[in-house]
């Protein structure tokens, strides 16, 4: 359904993603590990083109895409084939729980009001957020935002969604609530990629792990495979560090 | 004090207040309006860095800054009827009040406009939005409240600041004011009155100000 191949990325001449190949097959729910600055939170921005890539090729649906010089046009329809759930969640400020969801459906969708509403209310009970629909996001924990957020992303029924962490920023006690609803998305056969340091998420909840390092991909595989029998030094030292944590 | 003068401000008082109603209030609300629609022009321009256009926009900002308004009244005025441009001193009253009120409202704009997280502008590219989209509805709306404030405070500049046109003839109200003053002699009793009819204006200014900070708060 949507294949990376060979993405390049530099900042400043320092290269932060150093050729990186990855395939998704409808259904997919791939957990990226991997230490601070291996590069997993560039891959997501650049796959959704919040970052410009400065070489690579994408596949998605078929149509096959160059990362490197892809058109304004392009981006923007590659987009609604996607949603992007942030590590700070980045709702509209001005707008409610509702608004915030319903906003792509009615204003970049040119869905109906009503249909957009009665889409958005159900997105919302889905993440548990039937009594918040009028709430503005300051009025929300950090939980609530972030399920507002996974809401806004289903919404429209997207091919792929990606989290960028998603609970990296929520106090420990918020962080089920927001697996939570990852995991009943990954059972409804959402696809999905999830940058994340949730061991216990990537390990019982993904179908394919990956584990990044330093730009590259140094071992990707299922999540038994990963945690079990890591081939490389450097991810097994990674995850011991995370058990002792 | 004697009748005479207490007489001479009551008099005043009425013809300041009318010339104050009738020219220094359009002048301002008017100059203020055109100015916000330049200043959300040349802000929005700089932000969304249209090449041409914001070369321009920073060149307006910085003429009009670095000049002062009374010598921008003396170009309009005086000085263009000698290159065979004639406007009345009411319009150009109103556009060089607009021009001036512009400049400085756009820079609070731009700076509100770039207050607001780029995390805002990400979000609704992801959920399909255009540019101009997300502008519109996440950006401006956000950015208006913060901009609020600062933008009171020109309006409230801007009020004061019309007491200039006098000097290239309209009669707004602190031109009745020195016309009363020159007729009776009572200078420091009548340019006090006139500026506390300017304080009682910009009194009520304050109070809708704060009205309506609450207002955007809730």
């Amino acid at each position: 359904m949507l294949e990376i191949k060979d993405l390049h990325k530099s900042f400043d001449g320092l290269e932060v993603l150093k050729g990186i190949d990855l395939k998704v097959d409808k259904g997919d729910v791939i957990s990226i590990l991997g230490s601070s600055g291996s590069g997993k939170t560039t891959l997501l921005r650049c796959m959704n083109f919040l970052n410009s890539s400065d070489k690579g090729t994408m596949i998605f649906d078929g149509e096959s895409y160059d990362m490197g010089n892809i058109s304004k046009k392009d981006i923007f329809n590659l987009r609604k084939k996607t949603a992007f759930v942030f590590q700070n969640y980045n709702l509209f400020i001005n707008k409610t729980a509702m608004q915030n969801v319903a906003e792509g459906l009615i204003v970049a969708r040119k869905m109906p009001k009503e249909e957009a509403y009665e889409k958005s209310r159900k997105a919302l009970d889905k993440v548990g957020l039937s009594d918040r629909y009028d709430y503005y996001p300051r009025q929300l924990s950090g939980g609530q935002q972030q399920r507002v957020a996974i809401a806004r992303a289903i919404v429209s029924d997207p091919e792929v969604i990606y989290f960028d962490e998603p609970t990296s920023s929520l106090d420990p006690e918020l962080i089920n609530e927001v697996l939570n609803v990852m995991r009943d998305l990954a059972k409804e056969g959402r696809t999905m990629i999830v940058v994340t340091h949730e061991m216990n998420f990537a390990r019982n909840v993904s179908s394919k792990v990956i584990f990044m390092e330093n730009g590259k991909i140094a071992e990707e595989g299922s999540p038994e495979d990963i945690f079990e029998h890591p081939k490389q030094e450097r991810t097994a030292q990674f995850l011991s560090a995370y058990r002792k944590g | 004090m004697d009748s005479r003068i207490i007489e001479i401000i009551i008099n005043a008082f009425w013809d300041m207040l009318k010339q104050g109603i009738v020219v220094t209030i359009p002048l301002t609300v008017i100059s203020f309006s055109i100015a916000m629609v330049i200043a959300l022009v040349v802000a929005v321009v700089q932000v969304a860095n249209i090449k041409v256009l914001k070369q321009l926009a920073r060149f307006y900002v910085w003429v009009i800054r670095g000049t002062p308004l009374l010598v921008q009244l003396f170009v309009v005025f005086f000085g263009l009827p000698s290159i065979g441009i004639v406007i009345d001193a009411f319009p150009s009253a109103i556009i060089v009040f607009s021009i001036n009120t512009g400049a400085y409202a756009s820079e609070t704009i731009r700076a509100a406009i770039e207050s607001v997280p780029k995390g805002q502008f990400e979000a609704g590219y992801c959920v399909g939005m255009n540019y101009v989209q997300i502008m519109w509805r996440i950006i401006m709306p956000q950015a208006l409240k913060t901009a609020f404030p600062p933008l009171s405070n020109s309006l409230i500049g801007l009020i004061k600041d019309t007491s200039l046109a006098a000097s290239i003839t309209v009669v707004d109200m602190f031109m009745v004011a020195q016309r009363v003053a020159a007729a009776t002699y009572e200078t420091f009793i009548l340019y006090c009155e006139v500026a506390l009819i300017y304080l009682m204006f910009c009194t009520v200014l304050t109070k809708l100000q704060t009205y309506f900070e609450k207002k955007l708060k809730d």
